[in-house]
């Protein structure tokens, strides 16, 4: 799904742990248009409950993640 | 013949109003709580009192600053020795204390930690790992809570008993509150936490 998603920025967390994906991804959010989507990579297995949380708290929508060699990708649309 | 007409259409008229008006009611419903949802953030109030150390600051500062993530209002009231983590200069200086703590990860007797130094060997031991395992350091924590507009309060009280003066705490921070203050801010959060 994510393949035919156009990511307009990407985020790269590899090797950051908690809490800084999730700050990091609120501050590149809020500095993106409505609507736009931005992809998040991390290496942080607790991103994933974390990512999940976070969009449901802050309405903006977990489009999709994805999971493989270690990685964690996210895609996550600007709602607000 | 022209009776059961009336009657059909009068039951078709009424199940069409009847119709309309749910939908509306319903969408009124929704709008309405879609509005009372936004107008109202969610909010976290800290109290930071027990100790100015390192694992205290962390909870404090990680809760507080994943929380502005998460769109919540922030407000952490610092006291008696949780000042210390406001201190001017001092955001590095924050110790790991090995005595009288059974969870180090390298098992260290009271009776070795008691040693002058041992304090400062911790916390260089602690330092290297955050930084190998690139963990947010306190003054970075710290400078992401003020950015993100979370409330750091210095407590009144414990800066007279400290003699800490306004300019002996980092810039920034809003005027030193009392009890009261923090209360009447906690009383309306969604979440408190006493640390």
């Amino acid at each position: 799904m994510a393949d035919t998603v156009k990511v307009d920025q990407t985020l790269d967390c590899k090797g950051l742990l908690c809490p800084l994906p999730v700050i990091r991804t609120k501050q590149a959010i809020d500095k993106m248009a409505v609507g736009q989507v931005l992809e998040m990579i991390s290496t942080d297995p607790g991103s994933v409950a974390d990512m999940t949380a976070w969009s449901k708290r802050t309405g903006h929508e977990l489009i999709e993640h994805r999971q493989g060699n270690g990685l964690f990708q996210f895609y996550i649309r600007k709602a607000k | 013949m022209s009776t059961t007409l009336d009657k059909s259409l009068n039951d078709l008229i009424e199940a069409k109003v009847k119709e309309i008006l749910d939908q509306r009611v319903e969408a009124l419903v929704a709008e309405k709580l879609k509005k009372e949802k936004e107008s109202r953030r969610k909010r976290l109030a800290i109290a930071v009192v027990s100790k100015g150390t390192i694992e205290t600051a962390y909870a404090a500062l990680i809760l507080a600053t994943t929380a502005a993530a998460m769109e919540m209002e922030v407000g952490v009231y610092f006291s008696f020795f949780g000042l210390n983590i406001l201190k001017k200069g001092n955001q590095d200086k924050i110790k790991v204390v090995p005595l009288g703590n059974p969870a180090m990860p390298v098992a260290m007797p009271n009776i070795v930690s008691v040693l002058p130094g041992m304090t400062a060997l911790a916390t260089l031991m602690m330092k290297r790992e955050i930084k190998k395992k690139k963990i947010a350091t306190i003054p970075e924590l710290m400078q992401i809570a003020m950015e993100t507009g979370v409330t750091l309060w210095p407590c009144q009280m414990a800066m007279n008993m400290f003699n800490l003066k306004k300019e002996d705490l980092i810039d920034g921070l809003p005027d030193p509150v009392g009890a009261a203050t923090f209360l009447e801010y906690a009383g309306e959060a969604d979440i408190t936490l006493f640390i």
